[in-house]
């Protein structure tokens, strides 16, 4: 085992580790995206700036009402749940029936209030919480803590998302309507309500993620943008809609990124994402796990 | 001819002589920012009217506005040349990303995603080279000693005024003759159904490729211009996700079916933008983009044609208004 780790650099194992760290959240940010894709069938653009919002929650309740971190991350993940609802209730559920690309479009302006709302509200310095997590030192690689709880922490909000799916009745209703969305009011289903429900839900992964990335990261109005894209990408390599395909695609998407900044500068780590992206499309255009028709 | 056919000749002449009248700077600054804009968003609109929504216009406005400086700066390129170089690159960058797209029939949610990846790879690749370029901090074409028409610096805003409307006009003559030709019906036929579309006969692929190229040329032409007249460039002023959506949104405010509906989009945004500048200073941050955003998701919801769109259809069928 010692020699095996001699041939192979440290440092590589070390980026692919943080890789796979970084896949766990990107995973869950994915998978609340295509949960509102493959029920609702619109994509919130502005999905990322949900996490936003959420990250200055934590930033907020724990900064400013000295609230312990476990104590706000629920708080926090419940508000991100209502405004995900909310966002369905006054601009989704309007535009319903008007063409997908205008859907696209007035969550592109939600994104835009969202994140003038930020600059506005909270003014545009980074702000961290203040707590700093120890570093996990394994052999010669250094991991963070913080970065190991948001992968479990992902993991974890996966498996009950999928529990919650499989075994309760509002979770099957939630998949049987994004297989045909205009049998199930004949099922008895109301419709309506399990928009909200879903959104709700995707709200609340969302909210999730801030509790995890505001660990990692500082926040400001503009740090959706930096994660925001990626999101989009993933769930479409992975094919919008489709959860095992999203999880795939993140674990392959931090690899590329964690791998391309250790060779070089973290930008060509994206710029080889981005182009490892649009070539995937080329190939695979329904998705990595799509079977070819 | 009758009036309505004598008006975009008045109107025209009217503009032109305006610098020669009135020539207070900052407004000509204005003016000249909201021709080129309305160039830029006309120019998605080109093929967003016909649904073709992309988010890459953010990228192609880089590549126009990067090469021509890059060139110009480190080859001594006049861009004379360097733009037709970067319209090449812009144009070479369109087909390459919307061949396969369209080969492989990525339409809809697919096709704005795949284009914000390529605004999204546009603006780390500047990012990343910034050795070349400045980075996030921006970059500076040299000025000139020697001839200013050469190297298309001019200190005169009158002549940038004429040269930003010359462009703003021949960006509406391309729209006209889109709107007569063939590839319209065409491209609506694609809109509403491409299967049925391919069994009339019309060659889906090339049609959609023919209105890309067009677009991306005239977007990479904007860009181009906005480098050259205000002298600097950042990767934030000319390209990325954010610029894509701003195109967006201005060409969906005013109205994306219509003419002048981007220009009207732009005009609003540019006065809306300056206004609360002015009237707050530096606690306006935010505000702008706020107002932007709420306006773009009621527009959306209530208006989808646009201010100017639902404005000509009710004059045109004022007892439709409601289905407006």
């Amino acid at each position: 085992m010692g020699s095996f780790l001699e041939i192979f650099d440290i440092y590589l194992l070390e980026a692919v580790l943080n890789g796979i760290l970084l896949g766990g959240v990107l995973a869950l940010l994915a998978l609340g995206l295509n949960l509102i894709f493959g029920v609702i069938d619109v994509t919130w653009i502005c999905y990322a700036e949900l996490v936003m919002i959420g990250m200055y929650g934590m930033y907020y309740l724990v900064q400013y009402y000295g609230l312990s971190y476990y104590v706000a991350a629920p708080i926090a993940i419940l508000l991100v749940a209502a405004l995900g609802a909310l966002l369905h209730f006054l601009v989704i559920a309007p535009l319903l029936s008007s063409p997908p690309i205008n859907q696209l479009l007035a969550t592109g302006g939600v994104l835009f209030v969202l994140q003038s709302f930020a600059t506005v509200a909270f003014g545009i310095d980074f702000r961290n919480l203040g707590i700093r997590l120890p570093i996990l030192t394994l052999g010669d690689m250094h991991l963070s803590y913080s970065r190991l709880l948001a992968f479990g922490a992902a993991l974890i909000g996966m498996v009950v998302v999928y529990l919650f799916m499989t075994r309760t009745f509002t979770g099957t209703a939630i998949r049987a309507i994004a297989q045909d969305r205009q049998i199930m009011a004949l099922m008895g289903v109301d419709a309506k309500k399990i928009y909200v429900v879903t959104s709700a839900l995707g709200g609340a992964l969302a909210g999730l993620a801030a509790c995890l990335l505001v660990l990692q990261y500082d926040v400001h109005p503009f740090v959706g943008l930096s994660f925001g894209p990626i999101t989009f990408l993933i769930c479409v390599l992975g094919g919008l809609g489709n959860f095992v395909g999203g999880f795939v695609a993140a674990f392959l998407f931090a690899e590329i990124i964690s791998l391309g900044g250790l060779f070089s500068d973290l930008e060509w780590g994206y710029v080889l994402a981005f182009a490892f992206f649009i070539l995937m499309m080329f190939i695979r255009p329904a998705g990595l796990l799509a079977r070819r028709s | 001819m009758n009036l309505r056919q004598y008006m975009p000749w008045i109107v025209g002449a009217a503009l032109i002589a305006l610098p020669f009248v009135y020539r207070d700077p900052y407004h000509l600054h204005i003016l000249i920012l909201i021709l080129i804009w309305s160039f830029a968003y006309t120019s998605w609109a080109v093929m967003g009217r016909f649904g073709l929504v992309s988010l890459g216009h953010g990228g192609f406005m880089g590549v126009g506005a990067y090469v021509t400086v890059l060139l110009w700066n480190h080859l001594g390129l006049s861009p004379w040349l360097g733009i037709p170089a970067a319209l090449l690159c812009a144009g070479a960058l369109a087909l390459v990303v919307a061949y396969p797209c369209f080969r492989f029939r990525i339409t809809g949610h697919y096709f704005a995603l795949v284009t914000l990846a390529l605004s999204g790879i546009v603006l780390q690749v500047i990012t990343a080279t910034r050795n070349y370029t400045g980075g996030s901090l921006g970059y500076t074409p040299e000025r000139t000693k020697g001839n200013h028409i050469l190297a298309l610096q001019f200190d005169d805003k009158v002549v940038w005024y004429l040269i930003a409307l010359g462009v703003w006009a021949g960006g509406l003559v391309i729209w006209h003759w889109i709107d007569r030709s063939m590839s319209r019906y065409a491209m609506e036929a694609i809109s509403e159904d491409e299967d049925a579309a391919a069994a009339a006969g019309v060659n889906v692929t090339a049609e959609k490729l023919r209105i890309t190229v067009i677009s991306a040329l005239m977007t990479a032409l904007a860009g181009a211009l906005y480098g050259q007249y205000q002298m600097f460039i950042s990767p934030d002023t000319v390209s990325g996700i954010g610029i894509s959506l701003q195109m967006v949104f201005a060409a969906v405010v005013g109205g994306i079916y219509v003419a002048l509906g981007p220009t009207v989009g732009a005009i609003i945004t540019i006065l809306l933008a300056e206004a609360l500048r002015i009237g707050f200073g530096t606690k306006a941050v935010g505000w702008d983009n706020l107002v932007y955003g709420v306006l773009l998701v009621v527009f959306i919801i209530f208006l989808p044609k646009g201010i100017l769109g639902s404005l000509l259809a009710s004059i045109k069928t004022p007892s439709k208004r409601q289905n407006g």
